[in-house]
């Protein structure tokens, strides 16, 4: 069990270790000096700036040493300065962070509720028409790009019937509730299908088992077989699911936030990239990487809790 | 229950084959428009007329107009040119990328597959748009970058299919018969080995396709891609954006339509097509 | 009677012949009544329907009462009683009987809670209790382990623990000791005969083993393409089996002490749910078979020495034990 887990931990420092260096070795990639690439090119580039970029980034010294003492500031929360906010970016940062981690929150809830639900309610009434219709909106729900679901969104329930904010992440809880309810909801449409597909199929596998009828046969009331040997043995999958596809949303925030004009670190991307202000994009590319993998690993460290069997067989592999 | 995820979205759709038709009719559809969009098209996809900004539909303008008063019917024909090719090319790239190294590394195995799985791995660490946007920030915006990164990004899926499918076939007698006979085997993998998977590979990037244009079309959005006076689906969006605070709907909602229309439709298609096509779920 | 099946037929759509024919059978209680048939006899489906657990599209004639209560009849809450409280089944594979990842004692309290025992700590002392009636040493320790954890004998006495927390009056012991090695059968009978006697049970023992079904029961049906062919007394069985094929059974089953008799396989194969038989079903495998036979719809003929024989030639057939063929003897290779 022990050992297993610490090979999950490596596996997870390895991985961290490479995807950050493949953030950080991406400016060699780039055209030209890159120096001049990180000051945010040639326009506005002044002497002093470029000389804080090489004294910032340690360009004079070779790759490796500049990776790690790049990677050593990075943990320090030390990220460098933006050029076009002049700001620090770890501030940048955390005073964006919060938006985007309350958006991927509600988002998660939304889809969790919705997508578990219609899963069950699918399953249980397999060849009904409630599973038809599941099955029908969830083809489509997935096939619209979260960008699009989020602009019909504000175009209906923002601007026609005016229900929701068009904008801006709104003061207090019910504020920001309110005003973030369009963008989680775009966010968590196509994680609906997902996860209800996932469920379903699931709950479907888990009730052909045979222990599911002798549970029948033994009389025990429909909705206990259904939460207690049906629903809590496709836990796994639906669970590791949501955790995946929760994961992704911290990439998923890149256009949703886009859409509702949200000051998160998804529109912080978009922002940087399109103004080639390098040191932000890298420290919002290395923290979205840095939480994918972190909840990935987490999603596998939950399974085996999940599945007595399978915690059997790996302590005893 | 069986350890192994997997998602059976595929079931729903082989029990009704009037979706299909369907779906494929209307694909037809625009195939043919998007060739024939100079045919059709009303007017010039980049002609402005400033006095019919934000025109609703009737009139003049089957679907109205945007804010410069492009007319919407004419550049979403147009655009369905860049929308439908540039995920083809993606693809294209992708299996070719992918296709390779996943034959080589069934073919070779020892370092070479641990290799390839490892790269593999590191990639999958990065959600594929993360990995696009990465490379955008660093070579700078536009549709060939787009659909470049994009093809990168997809490729370690293509390669994880093929090597898994691709040592199943290496197993296969016939492989041993060619070998036996002395042939190569750079010659065994490109005259027989990849022919005879190619089906089943086809059918996993026809499943593939719709995302392949969703993905497009957001960074295309987010103005990574397609750069104006582009008509892509995507770049329509972003900028009839703007239209909608002032009430006015159409200029992002019919290409927005049109995306999800198209994803839908070959979404359908896609899946009947990978189920006939046998490809491994 | 404890349960009484009156003239059970069975049908599914798409099958070419029911898949159980007027059926008749009984158990008293206290009685332990054999089943014994090949896979596909339908003796399994018979067992299941006393449950009321049909296929969805099954269309059923016949009565099925037991303590006088029309099984077929119920629905709803009354068939979740009738399940969770008089009659209790006894799976044939205990591992996928439980639900894998749950604890033994939650399977055992939820049986319990089930009915009736609504406090839960009563219901955990009784299920550790009934750990230990059945035979589990440590029961404290068992209640907080998981299937996994445990032998398929061990978990067979779950199985049975779980079946006795309704303190059912019919017992169901379908091919329950059928997936256990030698010694563990001998032992999971033990505890059955004992259970039942302890608790005056009725119990329909299935199985697809006639010498095992003769010695541990009371009464034995023997059943052939959805049909009882012939039922008597287990120990009459034995030496007066009737029907041909309850005698080619026994015929092709192996014993100790006429290890050098021919095993004569029946010819021919089972029938399956796509043979339709326009007479007796066993007619072409059967030795004795005459043209008539073919058209001959079975019916149940009372023997002399009790039970029935449903075989129109039974005046011409053999009596006493099944005779050892003189072309047996098996020349030493």
């Amino acid at each position: 069990m022990f050992a297993s887990i610490g090979r999950r931990l490596a596996g997870l420092l390895a991985t961290l270790l490479a995807a950050s260096f493949v953030i950080f070795a991406a400016v060699y990639a780039a055209p030209g000096d890159p120096a001049v690439f990180l000051a945010g090119g040639r326009d506005k580039l002044t002497p002093e700036r470029l000389a804080a970029v090489r004294e910032q980034y340690h360009l004079d010294e070779p790759l490796v040493v500049q990776y790690g003492r790049w990677l050593w500031d990075c943990l320090h929360l030390d990220l460098g300065r933006s050029f076009q906010y002049g700001d620090q970016v770890s501030d940048l940062l955390s005073s964006r962070f919060p938006t985007t981690l309350a958006l991927v929150g509600y988002a998660t809830v939304l889809f969790v509720v919705l997508g578990v639900g219609a899963g069950v309610l699918a399953a249980v009434r397999r060849g009904s028409w409630v599973d038809s219709a599941v099955v029908g909106t969830t083809t489509l729900t997935a096939s619209v790009p979260s960008f699009v679901g989020g602009i019909a969104l504000v175009a209906f329930f923002g601007v026609r019937l005016g229900w929701f904010p068009v904008t801006g992440s709104g003061e207090g809880f019910a504020g920001t509730l309110h005003h973030l309810t369009l963008p989680a909801l775009a966010m968590a449409l196509g994680a609906v299908a997902v996860i209800a597909r996932v469920t379903r199929q699931a709950m479907v596998e888990a009730g052909a088992a045979d222990h599911v009828e002798v549970a029948r046969a033994a009389g025990l009331p429909e909705h206990q077989i259904i939460r207690r040997h049906v629903l809590r043995n496709a836990l796994g999958p639906v669970v590791t699911m949501c955790g995946l596809v929760t994961a992704g949303m911290l990439a998923g925030t890149v256009a949703i936030e886009t859409v509702f004009g949200l000051s998160g670190i998804g529109s912080l991307l978009v922002g940087a990239v399109n103004s080639h202000d390098f040191p932000v994009a890298q420290a919002v590319l290395l923290l979205m990487v840095a939480g994918y993998i972190l909840v990935t690993t987490l999603v596998d460290l939950v399974h085996p809790l999940l599945d007595p069997r399978l915690k059997a067989m790996r302590s005893s592999a | 229950m069986t350890a192994a995820i997997t998602v059976d979205a595929r079931l729903p759709v082989r029990r009704r084959p009037v979706l299909v038709i369907a779906g494929a009719a209307f694909l037809a559809l625009v195939v043919l428009a998007a060739a024939f969009a100079p045919l059709l098209a009303p007017y010039a996809p980049d002609a402005v007329d400033l006095s019919a900004s934000l025109v609703g539909t009737g009139g003049d303008h089957p679907l109205g107009t945007d804010a410069s008063g492009q007319d919407l019917l004419s550049r979403v024909l147009y655009g369905a040119r860049t929308s439908l090719i540039a995920p083809l090319a993606l693809l294209a790239i992708a299996a070719l990328l992918g296709v390779t190294l996943g034959t080589v590394a069934a073919w070779r195995g020892g370092w070479v597959d641990t290799l390839v799985s490892r790269v593999t791995d590191v990639m999958y660490a990065f959600p594929g748009l993360l990995f696009v946007v990465l490379i955008i920030a660093v070579f700078g915006a536009g549709i060939t970058t787009s659909v470049l990164g994009l093809g990168l990004a997809f490729a370690p899926t293509i390669a994880k299919y093929t090597r898994s499918v691709a040592l199943t076939e290496r197993a296969k007698p016939y492989v041993d018969a060619y070998r036996v006979q002395g042939m190569g085997g750079v010659r065994i993998c490109v005259r027989h080995l990849v022919p005879n998977l190619a089906r089943s590979i086809v059918g996993y990037l026809v499943v593939l396709f719709g995302e392949a244009l969703m993905s497009l079309a957001t960074l295309s959005y987010l103005g990574f891609g397609s750069q104006p006076p582009s008509s892509d689906w995507g770049l329509m969006v972003q900028e009839g954006q703007a239209a909608i605070v002032q009430g006015a709907l159409l200029p992002a909602l019919v290409p927005g339509t049109a995306i999800a229309a198209v994803v839908v439709a070959f979404n359908v298609v896609g899946v009947w097509a990978a189920d006939r096509l046998g490809a491994r779920r | 009677m404890l349960l009484d099946i009156q003239n059970l037929t069975l049908g599914l759509p798409g099958a070419a012949r029911p898949l159980l024919a007027e059926v008749s059978l009984r158990v008293g209680a206290g009685e332990t009544v054999g089943l014994v048939g090949e896979s596909g006899s339908g003796k399994s489906t018979t067992a299941k329907t006393v449950l009321r657990l049909l296929p969805e599209a099954a269309s059923v004639t016949g009565r099925v009462l037991v303590d006088g209560t029309d099984v077929l009849a119920l629905d709803g809450a009354g068939l979740r009683a009738h399940r969770a409280g008089t009659v209790a089944m006894v799976h044939q594979d205990p591992r996928s009987a439980l639900n894998p990842v749950r604890r033994v004692g939650d399977f055992l309290v939820e049986r319990l809670t089930s009915t009736g025992t609504t406090d839960r700590r009563t219901a955990r002392a009784k299920a550790v209790e009934l750990l230990g009636a059945v035979g589990l040493s440590e029961p404290e320790r068992r209640f907080g382990q998981r299937p996994h954890e445990l032998s398929g004998g061990m978990l067979q006495r779950v199985v049975i623990a779980g079946a006795l927390a309704a303190e059912p009056r019919l017992l169901l012991a379908d091919e329950s000791t059928s997936a256990l090695d030698v010694t563990t059968q001998a032992e999971i009978l033990a505890l059955l005969r004992s259970l039942r006697e302890q608790r005056d049970l009725g119990m329909l023992f299935i199985t697809h083993d006639l010498h095992l079904a003769a010695a541990f029961c009371d009464r034995v049906y023997v059943m052939y393409a959805g049909r009882v062919v012939e039922q008597q007394e287990a120990d009459r069985l034995f030496t007066h089996a009737r029907h041909p094929y309850t005698r080619g059974l026994l015929a092709c089953s192996p014993e100790l002490e006429d290890i050098d008799r021919a095993l004569e396989p029946i010819p021919g194969r089972p029938p399956s749910l796509s043979d339709t038989f326009t007479g007796c079903p066993f007619a072409t495998r059967c030795p004795h078979a005459e043209p008539e036979c073919g058209t001959w719809i079975p019916e149940p003929v009372p023997l002399p020495g009790g039970g029935t024989a449903a075989c129109r030639r039974l005046a011409d057939l053999p009596e006493g034990p099944v005779e050892q063929p003189v072309l047996a003897k098996r020349s030493p290779a």
